[in-house]
């Protein structure tokens, strides 16, 4: 078997057998993202030296017995992560080549857990897209193609596109991600893979360059359901230099992928069956509440009344914060600076060359809802609003354990498809943002393929802090779905 | 007593209300490890957070959040057990989050009040309208360099306790007193330390002007004035430009102004229209401060006595005049100081050596009450020996100059010297003898009727033991001796 086709819980048990070296294991993706990246551009930043020195470290760790849990396993990285020495651009020119004095906690979790760091994979700009075309140093392909034009470049999703599309097509065993409206389960959906948004407050967000500080929070992609609990119970953690992190023991998730559906409430929100739906998603969608009956589960209709207004709101929401977090990006510190006449001058040039042009509409839109004068029509209602949301959960948890939904409303488009369609673009959001706006933890499963071979995802979302039944519930769909297609591009 | 300033139109009346802003004495910053010390190199204070680096995140400074507690309660005011920061947005480069994190909607202390005395002993209470914790900027330094400006971030992030009073205030007096009895208060409680050379305590002067029975009028604040002196000066100067304004028949607008304290003048800033929008907006990264009552009140519990209690306890318990206890009470130090020298002696001759020869001794060599030569431990031992008849009152008035030139202990003086009081009534009444033998002349005139002599008899005796005798037992000696 390639080297790069292992999931992460098998290179773990082969590493563990001695079948292979961590060192093995990481040249031979090293050797793939040469091979491959060139045409997707899943990395930003390939940090070959550093990841083989690590790979020896690991090495010898495992000879003296002391391998951690992630010990010798090869991982994409999103370039959001501030990582120490090694730079750092969340996707823009205005970071310059900013190389972080500090690791962010995540990744330091990560490194404790002896993971090999592959590189800095790509992304939207400041995490602000859902196809990772705004990102500075190109957009990332996504490695399916479609059936009736192989030709045709797709996007991979955003904004951790880099991180799903280096997973897809094996370039890493699994990487870290960010989701602030859907930026990890879209792209997993887009790719085929798997990713989970854990409860807001279950990974520290230290370190990692914000984008909407009440809806950012890191999570895994991978290639299976238990593999990404394995990544999950590195990454996440107490963090007292976060003061919104969650001071809560880390269970053990993989365990939790081998419990049974038997017995659980599974909700099916009838506000989520759009009129304009494709059948393809609708179809995916019932099979899989047949899937889950089948395992012993009882499917629950609930209702999520104030769905309809999740994706404004986040639009109001996710910029405001934007608007202010992108405030220190000023040229006076760090990063690019274009010199000017005076001050303002300098503000000027400087976020004007530095910003692309979604991130400078996120931050107009925001400034603007935050003005005196619409700040209460704006900003106060999102917030009550996203109260309301908050609630259509609570309620509908008294009578189900976990809610199932498609992941997004297509498949993967073309690049350039939306492009120059902000408000098509953000409707990809339209199924995950509701997740991030209520804090609660969600996962997107890929489940079938639509019409053209490519990749659906389904998403299973949980109570806050029961990140377990969502695992459990995963993996279940993952089972029924047996999903075994390979993208097109691949290592 | 009314305060009015005389214009064409006739007398107006002065409105003033202040925004202080008090450097919260703590270790560390508001959201930051790093170290709060002034005067250090420039930049070198500064930690990740201060300095707006991607992904850093505030954590609240709980010693900070105690300070403004406690000086909540120091000013009597109501602790909100919930409060949250706020985002105020704005651009500078001495701001490196690009935002300032503040309090805006909800303080962490609501309404509380502060008495003032003026100087005829009128007594006035102030209005607090709410306390907030907030960041300070870093600092520009604008005059280093023809052509650019240099940054220094030390300051970025040190907590500030920003105390906004009600428009209470009617005269530059009252606000002067207003000032120094907050800082007396904030100084007791150890919570600032009032430095306001060194920026540790600035004010924002609201001022407006109007007829008597009038609303208030149109305000203007004038901006971070730096000294008692001059808030009071601004005051002054401030009213009488808004009169002027008002009897040309114009109107004052809005605006932001600062002292000129060269010219004794208020100069525009900025005026509302250019006013920056702020965009306030909760801070995502930090989850609303939920105070614990319980903690709230072991603060309160351990609150130490401030002026006002200490002064009525002088008064009441010691017996000290209200100038003298009021005069004690001014600076936390003196007040230790003579609780100190107090401590199981007599209280009021404490204090009249403490206001009396203590302070023209710090005055004459300049020194501060902490830096003094003469500690409290012994100023009580010099009081010790004039209460056991060792030291009279005037060879106490000289050990007492001896300490304060070497820092010595009175009793290594009084040994070193000889200084010790002779009680011994017979050498009392050798030297007696001795002096009315070498003054028979003057012996023979008192009893002829010349009583007055009687008093040139002390003195030549006390000359001739150089000072030393006990005044009462030459007194007895003499009468008996010369059977008056």
């Amino acid at each position: 078997m390639e080297a790069t086709h292992f999931s992460l819980a098998g290179a773990l048990s082969a590493l563990e057998e001695g079948l292979i070296s961590a060192v093995e294991l990481t040249e031979a993706h090293l050797k793939a993202i040469e091979a491959v990246n060139p045409q997707i551009n899943a990395f930003i930043t390939v940090t070959a030296e550093a990841a083989l020195a690590a790979a020896r470290a690991a090495d010898d760790r495992r000879a003296q017995g002391e391998a951690g849990p992630l010990n010798g396993i090869p991982l994409a990285i999103k370039d959001l992560f501030c990582t120490q020495g090694v730079r750092t651009t969340a996707g823009s020119r205005i970071l310059g080549d900013f190389v972080p004095p500090y690791e962010s906690t995540v990744t330091k979790n990560l490194l404790r857990d002896g993971a090999v760091f592959l590189g800095k994979a790509n992304l939207d700009e400041f995490a602000m897209g859902s196809s990772n075309e705004t990102s500075a140093f190109g957009g990332v392909q996504n490695p399916w193609r479609r059936r009736d034009n192989q030709g045709v470049a797709l996007v991979p999703g955003g904004s951790s596109g880099g991180s799903a599309a280096a997973v897809a097509a094996r370039l890493a065993l699994g990487a870290t991600a960010t989701d602030t409206g859907g930026s990890i389960r879209q792209p997993a959906a887009f790719c085929g893979i798997v990713g989970i948004k854990p409860t807001y407050g279950r990974c520290s967000r230290w370190g990692i360059v914000a984008f909407a500080s009440s809806l950012d929070q890191a999570g895994p992609i991978a290639r299976t359901v238990e593999d990404s609990a394995i990544l999950l119970r590195s990454m996440a953690g107490h963090d007292p230099k976060d003061s919104t992190s969650a001071e809560r023991e880390v269970p053990d998730f993989a365990a939790a992928c081998h419990r049974s559906v038997k017995g659980l409430r599974i909700g099916v929100p009838a506000e989520y069956r759009l009129d304009a739906m494709p059948a393809e998603i609708q179809a995916l969608w019932d099979q899989g509440i047949a899937w889950l009956k089948a395992e012993g589960a009882r499917i629950v209709p609930i209702s999520l009344p104030h769905t309809k207004y999740a994706l404004p709101t986040y639009y109001i929401v996710a910029p405001a914060e934007a608007s202010s977090n992108l405030a220190r990006y000023d040229g006076v510190r760090f990063g690019m600076r274009v010199p000017g006449e005076d001050l303002k001058d300098l503000y000027e040039r400087t976020r004007a060359a530095g910003f692309g042009a979604e991130v400078k509409r996120r931050i107009m839109i925001g400034t603007y809802v935050l003005s005196a004068g619409y700040y209460d029509a704006y900003y106060v209602k999102a917030q009550q609003v996203r109260a309301l949301i908050r609630r259509d959960f609570e309620t509908a948890f008294a009578d189900c354990d976990a809610i199932l939904t498609p992941s997004t409303p297509s498949a993967a488009f073309a690049s350039g498809d939306k492009q120059d369609d902000p408000i098509a673009m953000y409707l990809n959001d339209v199924f995950t943002v509701t997740a991030n706006l209520s804090g609660l933890p969600a996962m997107s499963i890929p489940a079938g393929l639509d019409a053209q071979g490519l990749p659906l995802g389904l998403q299973v979302i949980g109570r806050g802090f029961d990140e377990e039944t969502v695992f459990t519930v995963g993996a279940a769909i993952e089972r029924a779905a047996g999903f075994s297609a390979l993208p097109q591009v691949m290592a | 007593m009314t305060y009015v300033l005389d214009g064409a139109t006739g007398p107006w009346e002065v409105v003033i209300g202040l925004e202080v802003h008090a450097q919260v004495t703590s270790e560390s910053k508001l959201f930051s490890g790093a170290a709060t010390a002034f005067g250090a190199e420039p930049n070198s204070q500064v930690s990740f957070v201060d300095a707006g680096f991607p992904g850093m995140l505030p954590v609240i400074n709980a010693e900070c959040v105690a300070q403004a507690v406690r000086t909540g309660a120091g000013l009597k005011a109501e602790i909100n057990l919930w409060s949250r920061f706020d985002r105020k947005n704005y651009f500078y480069a001495d701001l490196p989050q690009g935002y300032q994190i503040s309090q805006f909607e909800f303080p962490i202390v609501g309404k509380g009040v502060l008495e003032i005395e003026l100087a005829d002993g009128t007594r006035k209470d102030i209005g607090i309208t709410r306390l907030h914790l907030e960041q300070d900027a870093g600092k520009s330094l604008h005059d280093q360099h023809a052509t650019k400006s240099y940054i220094d971030l030390n300051r970025s992030g040190v907590a500030l306790m920003e105390i906004v009073s009600e428009p209470d205030m009617r005269s530059p007096e009252e606000a002067g007193a207003y000032l120094t009895k907050l800082r007396q208060i904030l100084r007791y409680l150890g919570t600032c330390d009032g430095n306001m050379e060194q920026g540790s305590l600035r004010a924002d002067v609201n001022v407006s002007v109007r007829k008597s029975g009038e609303e208030f009028r149109t305000r203007c604040e004038v901006k971070n004035v730096n000294s008692i002196r001059y808030v009071m000066q601004a005051v002054e100067a401030e009213a009488k430009r808004q009169i002027e304004v008002w009897e040309a028949g114009e109107k004052v607008t809005q605006e932001t102004r600062l002292f000129d304290t060269t010219r004794g003048m208020t100069r525009s800033m900025r005026s509302k229209e250019d006013a920056h929008d702020y965009r306030y907006f909760p801070d995502p990264d930090l989850p609303p401060l939920v105070l614990d009552e319980g903690w709230v009140e072991e603060l309160r519990a351990a609150l130490p006595e401030l002026p006002d209690a200490r002064r009525a306890r002088y008064v009441q318990d010691f017996g000290l005049s209200p100038y003298d206890a009021h005069v004690l009470v001014l600076e936390k130090e003196t007040a230790a100081f003579y609780e100190e020298v107090a401590q199981g002696r007599d209280p009021k001759q404490a204090a009249n050596w403490v206001m009396g020869d203590f302070f023209a001794a710090l005055n004459r060599t300049g020194k501060a009450i902490t830096e003094s030569p003469v500690s409290a431990k012994n100023l009580g031992a010099l009081l010790d020996l004039i209460a056991d008849s060792t030291l009279s009152g005037k060879l106490a008035k000289e050990v007492f100059e001896a300490m304060v030139e070497t820092g010595e202990t009175p009793g290594a003086i009084v040994e070193a010297r000889g200084l010790r009081q002779v009680t011994d009534t017979g050498a009392i009444e050798a030297a007696v003898d001795a002096m009315l033998a070498a003054n028979a002349d003057k012996v023979a005139q008192y009893h002829a009727g010349k009583a007055t002599l009687f008093g040139f008899f002390v003195g030549q005796t006390m000359k001739s033991m150089q000072g030393r005798g006990n005044p009462a037992l030459v007194n007895d000696v003499l009468k008996r001796k010369l059977g008056a």
